[in-house]
């Protein structure tokens, strides 16, 4: 036997077991599987490195990649650059936290129970609605699970998804509708916002929902209130993804009427991991608790009347409900969920709202900067963080030339638009005024 | 000391914080003359107004109420509940993958691309399939997007609306069926026979022009080796159905043989499971999805691919079943695994089944003799015993689960397989020491005797957990999801 460190079994121990089992080699144990299909070499995978060796490759891959740390970042179109306190890791990293499963056995999980509990209420607090789930894989894949409710509640056949909504959060729910079989239709744009006269002409009594970002994906507030009127007409469902930070000033979707409010925390504390792990949230309106997709926890009582926490309403779920669940998902981002948790519980209802002004007032300095050096703005509606510039050249070229800058430039909106020389800037809490400064003055420099 | 119990809602007073933000240094922007009014929020969200110390000892005190592998053993069976290895979790916290956005030139981040690159070859070779994509966020996911796959192919070859059926035995998870539903399909459930195993008659009789696919996981979920997978293959290829390879059990097999070598031609990993990435107390995951060559074209796009020495992204393939989640799939679980493939190697990996499934049998040999074990032939890396006996005593296999956590273990899945009456799942994995399998062993027995000489004892379990046992009835009925004051 060789020795590998995460594998206790010494070779004493190895005999005492297969003595105890009666047999004389590990191989019959596995005298089951047909010698056809057995395989009598390595896996042609490298060979094992220890520690040391290991620690300088990862480093190597690491440093391969420019990051948030060293480059000044105006990218956003989804995922932020926001601060991380430190607290979120400490707790995140307590292993009695990320080492667990799922809580089947909840007098063994009842602080992973809570803390979930605790989000769900955050994230009803943040969105205005009556209740959450635990968390979904990400705010895209939260988006599919939405549509899918939204079908299976008014039996209608089709969704409305305004093109504002991000990219990839349209080509998720494409393949989300191809497996249930329901038609998606896109609603076309004014500039930056969804096109309500559009809206009218196309809802229709099959239409299960309408799907409307929120800041949408040019950074615009949409008028959610008259697209809910829009909505109610044909009693579809209003289905809004939100940027959780955004709703720390912006009038929550529940309060102007959403049935489901989506998104994703990855602002609320998550580093941006190149797109993943992040953490989908889902919410409704009471009417429909009992159709959401995922795990939901519950308060309860135990047999000394003393408060505590389940997983309930299981009945919706796969491993219960098999091929009559809600969803097939099974596992959810728990502990994304409880670092967003930590982020939320850190800034509190006070410091959330501070900091979604300090990326109101940086996106609304950065953008009156530009206008002032004669950049047109593609936003007539009013935006949070985000923003698009008309430039004079394709952006592919400008990021190139920012790179050297040092600067990693926003978002090309020509492959998913067709808006050329177009480009979604981010700018979050993090960008100084001299950061915002310096970049326009490269900008500038490229130009001249 | 008293006891904490409670909410962070509950602690909060107006006035703290946990956090100092930057002062702004630029013009400051009144919002009600860049929003109009009913844009602008009325009411803030009652988020929780605590100190940083506070917020510490909030959620310390919960995790001392969770309980994780660190804390002990954790025998859930069907989750292969392995050590999570400290290096993992440094690499994974490395600015260069960490502090990287999606969106970035690509040649900025060609470092990520070639560990998730090099991470497809490996796992292209431990499931022996041709190609793989690392884009779904968990198991579940990726087992819905192999059949989307699967409907893709058959859609392309003429046949979506007459392959209709996805075939799926009585042991599998619960995934399974819920996957196949939410690709569109019919599920039909396939018994098994008396030997645990898919029954080959019944399985001919169901198999047809309707079929699209058999979804199975081998060993399944009784812990037995499906021992006629080729011939289960053969049947359905010949019907014109594809074989799809549930992963979630490939920790018993890992270089032993290959779902490639059975003849599937669609498998998902779990690499939470398999590959020793922490479950963070319910998620992230990471469900890679492989395909044989044929299928190549209908993977979710972008696949990623090299070109010379460069990393690019292809979205050119007409018929990808589209993308089924954002950007790459969960790249900081990725970061992990391929860490802990590096560690391990081949021998390592092959090391680990060999493991695993020593201290599956060999615990369950010493269980046999106290608790219903339906089935006896070799177990992989877990297996299912029954309480039948105790439950016949008037004490439930939920009870004795119950009881385990007052030792300071976590209870073995229960209730599964749903064909297994009063079933207690349990997977040991090859991290736990034989010292501690045989301390395992003489709770349950001890668990045994209980159930016969001083039952209140587990019926009134647990003993010693933070809380007492909970009413699920009661949660469900007076259904309370949030905190109101």
């Amino acid at each position: 036997m060789d020795k590998f460190r995460y594998l206790p079994d010494t070779e004493q121990d190895q005999k005492e077991m297969l003595d105890a089992l009666k047999i004389s080699s590990v191989d019959e144990l596995f005298s089951d599987i047909p010698a056809e299909i057995r395989l009598t070499e390595d896996l042609p995978i490298s060979q094992a490195i220890d520690e040391s060796t290991l620690t300088k490759k990862m480093r190597r891959l690491a440093d391969r990649n420019a990051t948030a740390h060293d480059q000044t970042l105006f990218l956003g179109a989804g995922t932020y650059d926001h601060y991380i306190p430190s607290v979120i890791d400490h707790v995140i990293s307590r292993s009695e936290f990320y080492t667990a499963y799922t809580p089947y056995q909840a007098e063994a999980s009842q602080g992973e129970l809570q803390a979930l509990f605790e989000f769900q209420t955050m994230v009803c607090e943040l969105t205005g609605m009556d209740a959450a789930n635990s968390s979904l894989y990400d705010g895209f894949t939260s988006l599919g699970e939405a549509a899918n409710l939204a079908v299976g509640a008014t039996k209608r056949s089709k969704i409305l998804i305004s093109k504002a909504v991000h990219p990839q959060g349209r080509q998720v729910l494409q393949t989300v509708a191809n497996g249930h079989g329901y038609q998606v239709e896109e609603l076309d744009l004014t500039t930056d916002s969804t096109d309500l006269t559009l809206l009218e002409e196309q809802i229709d009594n099959e239409t299960a929902a309408v799907i409307i970002q929120y800041p949408n994906f040019f950074g615009s507030v949409e008028d959610l209130a008259a697209i809910r009127e829009l909505t109610a007409a044909k009693k579809a469902l209003l289905i809004v993804m939100a940027n959780p930070l955004a709703l720390a000033l912006l009038e929550s979707p529940g309060k102007l009427g959403a049935d489901i409010v989506v998104g994703d925390m990855q602002p609320m504390g998550l580093a941006m991991n190149f797109g993943g792990p992040h953490c989908g949230y889902f919410a409704v309106k009471k009417k429909y608790i009992r159709k959401i997709p995922g795990r939901i926890v519950g308060q309860t009582t135990d047999t000394e009347g003393k408060r505590g926490f389940v997983l309930t309403l299981q009945a919706r779920e796969q491993h219960i409900r098999r091929e009559k669940a809600t969803s097939y998902m099974s596992s959810n981002q728990a502990l994304n969920a409880l670092a967003s948790s930590v982020f939320m519980s850190a800034l509190g209802k006070e410091g959330i709202k501070k900091m979604a002004q300090l990326n109101i007032e940086k996106a609304d300095y950065m953008a009156k900067q530009l206008e002032s050096k004669g950049y047109s703005l593609k936003n007539e509606a009013p935006f949070f963080n985000e923003f698009v510039v008309q430039l004079n050249r394709p952006i592919k070229e400008i990021n190139q030339y920012l790179l050297q800058k040092g600067f990693i430039g926003g978002y090309d909106m020509e492959p998913d638009y067709g808006m050329e020389n177009a480009v979604l800037l981010a700018v979050t809490e993090q960008r100084t005024k001299e950061d915002i400064d310096r970049f326009i003055e490269a900008l500038e420099g490229m130009h001249r | 000391m008293t006891e904490y119990n409670d909410l962070i809602f509950e602690i909060s007073q107006p006035g703290r914080t946990a956090f100092s933000l930057p002062e702004s240094d630029v013009p400051s922007v009144e919002l009600t003359t860049k929003f109009p009014k009913q844009l602008i929020r009325e009411e803030p969200a009652e988020l929780p107004e605590v100190s940083e110390p506070q917020l510490m000892r909030h959620y310390t005190s919960l995790s001392t109420k969770n309980f994780g592998v660190d804390n002990g053993f954790y025998p859930l069976g069907s989750c292969t509940m392995k050590y999570n290895p400290k290096i993992n979790e440094d690499v994974a916290r490395y600015a260069g993958f960490a502090a990287i956005h999606p969106f970035q030139p690509i040649e900025t981040v060609q470092g990520a691309f070639e560990l998730l690159y090099e991470l497809q070859e490996d796992l292209q070779v431990i499931s022996g399939m041709d190609a793989i994509t690392l884009q779904p966020a968990a198991g579940a996911q990726g087992e819905w997007t192999g059949l989307m796959m699967m409907k893709a192919y058959h859609t392309k070859n003429g046949h979506r609306t007459s392959r209709t059926k996805v075939l799926v035995p009585d042991s599998a998870h619960g995934t399974n069926p819920a996957s196949a539903h939410a690709a569109g399909f019919d599920v039909v459930e396939i018994p098994s026979n008396s030997n645990g195993t898919v029954d080959l008659v019944e399985l001919k009789k169901q198999v047809g022009e309707d079929t699209a696919g058999l979804m199975l996981t081998n060993p399944n979920t009784l812990g037995i080796f499906e021992k006629d997978i080729v011939e289960m293959a053969e049947i359905v290829h010949q019907a014109g159905g594809l074989v799809y390879y549930d992963g979630a059990n490939l920790n018993a097999i890992l270089g032993q043989t290959t779902p490639g070598m059975m003849g599937f031609d669609i498998v998902h990993l779990n690499l939470h499971k398999s590959f020793s990435t922490p479950h963070g107390g319910g998620g992230p995951g990471s469900g890679p999805v492989g395909v044989k060559e044929f299928l190549i074209p209908y993977l979710p796009v972008p696949r990623i691919e090299k070109q010379k020495d460069q990393y690019v992204l292809n979205t050119d393939y007409p018929d990808s079943i589209g993308r089924v989640k954002g950007y790459y799939g969960n790249f900081g679980v990725n970061v992990r695994a391929y860490t802990y493939i590096r560690t391990m190697g081949p021998k390592g990996l092959r090391q680990v089944s060999e493991s695993a499934v020593v201290h599956a049998n060999y615990l369950r040999k010493k269980l046999e003799p106290y608790y219903a074990t339906p089935y006896t032939q070799y177990s992989k890396h877990e297996f299912v015993l029954s309480g039948s006996r105790q439950k016949k005593i008037g004490v439930p296999t939920m009870n004795i689960a119950k009881r385990i956590l007052d030792f300071g273990y976590y209870a073995p899945t229960v209730y599964f397989p749903l064909i297994v009456d009063e079933a207690m799942m349990i997977e040991p994995t090859e991290t736990e020491t034989k010292e501690t399998l045989d301390a395992f062993a003489d709770v349950l027995i001890q668990i045994a005797k209980e159930v016969e000489e001083t039952p209140e004892v587990v019926l009134n379990a647990p003993h010693t957990t933070s809380v007492r046992r909970l009413d699920e009835v009661k949660a469900a009925r007076q259904l309370i999801v949030k905190y109101t004051k």
